[in-house]
């Protein structure tokens, strides 16, 4: 059965019909709201693998079903669906994890009190992002784009008693939000440069051959192409939405909200969004790569920010304590890859790993979920340990979830989508930096993860709530389970042959052999993990108080590095305190330039004033005072009629209006 | 046609009527909104976008939210919310002067003989409204940008809380 | 009964019910709810004969409700100032306890 691209509004509909019923439903109604979503989810799953038998029927048609949504004077503003492969795969990710994450969900927030509120903003995180996915015009895909900002910051502020859960919702809104003022920077000027937001329509539509020459052969008075610079600002957007490098400080502190929140913005939703963004407009941002007389491409700048981003991502990730703080920047680490990946001209790499990555990120933030439901909310990895005993199931996904992260060679479908990636920065003819920072973050990525499992998992409990932790009920285990088997089959989308690339893009090719280079990078895994082994297997900490030996050899590395690399503090320094002078600045010019300027004016009015009431009291007052005691004693009279009561006034005049219409209709007044 | 208008209308006049009825004041403005919201159908029904599109954003919009919060800042319980049924005489007074406006306008609307045209709505771009607002009417949208200044500044005056309270009630 | 017809028999309705709010409700919101309504009834008005004008006019109506619902905004923002007011001074909204103009 295939479902055609004019129902294709029917897979983010589901979801927020959802969100509808949990918003209506009263708080006692916690089966109902959470059987909708999780309901709607699931259909949702259905209708999208329909969507995706549909789209391979011919991978390289752009299925598209454009409407207008208003008349807007001499102009129309249209929206549209479309549906290719790249639809069809992101729609099945979303829905299928997302259902996962939601059934986990059940057993993580049993005990919150807002647990019908949690299903309503899951379900509209997923609506708005399934929005972003269908989407044929830049127009609604930035409205969905803004939901999935909203709805991420209810979610990461769910638990707003928390001041730091409130401040870090906050965080992730502003810092987001910068990047999106990029995003309708760039969406404004395409819509002026071409006059439609449509991505494919019959050839007029931004993405279409016409239209990327017109945007390419116009350049700017600095050298720049149009097109150039529309991409760039675009890819702020992308960069504030998947935590690249320089607007990456929220995406650590989003951890505050519930865990399975922090596995959907890892894994399905939020940060997906923007790598998806930007491999939807890839044409878009390579327009302008064969054109020779450019100081700078769209393409060479993404593929900078991502390297810089996996590589700053995997330092940080050494020193974190906290699970999901390490988790959180692994993703930030692996968001770089996938950019890195579109930055060197292979998004379709970017979207293999985007997909892989989903399954065992998840996997890894519902198997830290799990440990932290079970250890009594205790997340800080030194006062774990000795967990692989009583919660075997999480340790054993766990561990698969880490070794596909860490790119464990051959049976995890990790290895593959990274190895995808380094290929595609080794073709790269325009520098090796990214390859080299790729291939640093590939050690470091290894090492840091077995140290969370060897920590987490292994030795003795090291604190009262690590030991009394126990396995937790199947509604939590059995996502992890299905997680941890997709993780390993998603291995056989790329091999034996390379299915899924050629289903995104046929005219993609795929680099032969290239064996060399990843020999290479099997041998870094390996000398990442057996770092990490040597430093913290090997020799068990024994209390959460011993000091760490990486710590310990490299101490003031180790703290910059714990520090996250102080960008907070820097930013509150420089940022933060010019916005801070700025409003003195305007609270100054407000309070005594404008405010000296009207205390003038006011003066000059009084001064006015007086000198009139001077005039006034000893001329005038006089005559008016006789008239004024004759009106009075006439007034008197007629005010018993104003009984003060606004009702009775109203009723006159509306009886009164009914008198008048009688007289003009029976009196014939035309 | 006229089926679009017949839905719109059942929109308006009952989820008005609901509002005008419920005890809660919150559910009553919230209803308000969709009734708003249905007026702008009627807008857009009848060809008049840039109207829907002013009625959505200034009563929707901007209208709702000064009366959320009206309705916030001058509660003191939740009790308050619902409020008291207003006294019976009060309320057939005030539904008896209602029907007979209504029956007044209805009888007038049916015994007049409108002439309709039968083309089309009348089209008029938002380039036509700004060139007209900027030309021919350039007056009214003096006028109205001062009524609008002085009622912010009304406002303001009305609602800050001014120090010395006893004294305007002293004369 | 022509569509026109049938356009003013939705407002007159509209108009009659606020205005049957304004009357029977006591809490002041809701009166100057009513008058809002009462408003909008007659912005419909406009509407409906600019739209079945048969000498069509090419803006007419559509500017005159403009200014209407400028006009509109302004009077809700007073009107619900003067709310905030009255509850100042006799802390609570009951229209019928507003009587201090009585003469």
């Amino acid at each position: 059965m295939t479902l055609s691209v004019q129902h294709l509004w029917l897979i983010p509909a589901l979801p927020l019909l959802a969100a509808a019923i949990g918003a209506l439903t009263p708080s006692g109604g916690r089966t109902l709201a959470a059987s909708a979503a999780i309901a709607a989810m699931v259909a949702a799953f259905v209708l999208s693998c329909c969507a995706l038998v549909a789209a391979l029927a011919d991978p390289t048609a752009n299925l598209t079903y454009n409407f207008t949504w208003f008349d807007l004077g001499t102009g129309a503003v249209r929206l549209g669906w479309l549906l290719n492969p790249l639809t069809a795969f992101m729609c099945v990710m979303v829905t299928f994890v997302g259902t996962l994450i939601f059934v986990f969900s059940l057993g993580y927030m049993h005990d919150d009190e807002n647990f019908t509120r949690f299903f309503c903003f899951l379900s509209l995180f997923a609506a708005a992002m399934l929005g972003i996915v269908v989407s044929n015009s830049l127009l609604f895909l930035f409205v969905s784009w803004e939901l999935v900002g909203l709805a991420s910051y209810l979610l990461i502020g769910f638990w707003f008693q928390k001041p730091e859960a409130a401040a870090a919702a906050k965080k992730a809104f502003i810092t987001t939000r910068i990047g999106d003022l990029g995003l309708l920077l760039g969406m404004v000027w395409l819509y002026h440069a071409r006059g439609t937001l449509l991505f494919f329509d019959g050839g007029a539509g931004v993405l279409e051959p016409a239209s990327l020459t017109a945007l390419m052969v116009s350049t700017l008075s600095c050298g720049l192409a149009v097109s150039t610079a529309i991409s760039l600002l675009i890819f702020c957007g992308a960069v504030g939405k998947s935590g690249q490098f320089p607007l990456h400080v929220w995406l650590p502190d989003a951890m505050e909200g519930p865990t399975p929140v922090s596995a959907l913005i890892h894994a399905a939703t939020m940060v997906a969004a923007g790598v998806f963004l930007i491999a939807r407009i890839y044409p878009l941002m390579e327009a302008d790569y064969h054109h020779h007389n450019l100081p700078i491409h769209a393409l060479t700048v993404v593929a900078f920010i991502g390297a810089i981003t996996a590589l700053m991502g995997a330092l940080i990730a050494v020193a974190q304590n906290d699970i999901k703080r390490v988790l959180a920047f692994s993703t930030v680490s692996q968001l770089g890859f996938m950019m890195l990946a579109i930055g060197v001209g292979s998004w379709v790499a970017a979207i293999f790993h985007l997909l892989t990555h989903a399954f065992f990120k998840a996997l890894l933030f519902l198997g830290a979920g799990s440990v932290i439901h079970a250890a009594h909310h205790e997340q800080d990895m030194r006062k774990l340990g000795g967990l692989s005993g009583p919660m075997r199931v999480t340790f054993l996904t766990f561990a698969v979830g880490m070794m596909a992260l860490a790119g464990v060679p051959f049976l995890f479908s990790g290895f593959w989508s990274k190895e995808a990636i380094l290929h595609a920065a080794h073709a790269w003819d325009v520098s090796h930096i990214p390859l080299y920072f790729g291939l640093t973050a590939v050690v470091l990525t290894a090492f840091y993860m077995t140290r969370l499992v060897a920590e987490t998992f292994f030795g003795k409990p090291r604190s009262h709530a690590a030991g009394l932790a126990h396995e937790n009920p199947a509604v939590m285990t059995v996502p992890l389970v299905i997680l941890a088997a997709c993780a390993i089959l998603l291995s056989l989308l790329a091999w034996p042959t390379p299915w899924l690339q050629h289903q995104l893009d046929p005219q993609a090719h795929t680099e032969p052999g290239g064996l060399s280079l990843m020999m290479l990078s099997i041998v870094l895994v390996a000398l990442g993990l057996g770092a990490g082994w040597a430093l913290y297997g090997r020799l068990l900490r024994t209390n959460a108080s011993a000091p760490d030996p990486l710590a310990a050899a490299l101490p003031r590395l180790h703290a910059f590095l714990a520090a996250r690399m102080m960008f907070d503090e820097l930013y509150a320094a420089t940022f933060g305190r010019l916005s801070n002078g700025l409003a003195a600045l305007a609270d100054g010019l407000d309070r005594y330039v404008w405010g000296g300027l009207v205390n003038l004016v006011a003066r000059l009015g009084q001064f006015g004033g007086l000198v009139n009431r001077e005039a006034d009291e000893d001329g005038l007052n006089a005559g008016f005072d006789a008239v004024s005691r004759k009106v009075r004693s006439v007034g008197q009279i007629y005010s018993r009629a104003q009984t003060g009561e606004t009702h009775g006034y109203l009723r006159v005049i509306a009886l009164g209006f009914v008198v008048l219409v009688l007289l003009v209709m029976l009196g014939g007044v035309r | 046609m006229t089926a679009a208008l017949i839905l719109i209308a059942l929109l308006i006049l009952g989820s008005t009527a609901v509002a005008m009825s419920l005890r809660n004041l919150i559910h009553s403005a919230l209803l308000l909104v969709l009734s708003w919201m249905g007026i702008a159908a009627f807008y857009l029904w009848a060809g008049a976008e840039f109207v829907a599109f002013a009625q959505v954003l200034v009563y929707a919009g901007a209208v709702s939210m000064i009366v959320l919060f009206a309705v916030l800042l001058t509660r003191r319980s939740r009790a308050d919310l619902s409020i008291a049924p207003a006294s019976l005489r009060r309320a057939v007074a005030g539904v008896l002067a209602g029907g007979a406006t209504a029956g007044v306008l209805t009888l007038a609307v049916l015994r007049t003989n409108l002439q309709i045209a039968p083309s089309a709505a009348p089209t008029v771009t938002v380039q036509q409204l700004g060139l007209e607002l900027i030309g021919p009417q350039v007056a009214s949208v003096l006028v109205v940008g001062v009524i609008l200044t002085v009622a912010l500044l009304g406002a303001v005056v009305l609602a800050a809380s001014d120090r010395n309270d006893g004294k305007e009630d002293a004369p | 009964m022509n569509t026109l017809q049938l356009c003013l028999l939705i407002s007159s309705a509209l108009f009659c019910i606020g205005l049957a709010g304004a009357l029977s409700r006591t809490n002041t919101i809701l009166v100057l709810l009513g008058i809002e309504l009462m408003l909008n009834a007659a912005n419909l008005n406009f509407i409906a004969f600019w739209r079945f004008n048969p000498a069509p006019l090419p803006a007419t109506g559509v500017i005159f409700v403009i200014f209407a619902i400028a006009v509109a905004a302004a009077e809700a923002a007073v009107g619900l100032a003067l709310v905030i007011a009255i509850y100042r001074h006799q802390q609570n909204i009951r229209l019928q306890d507003a009587t201090r103009l009585k003469g």
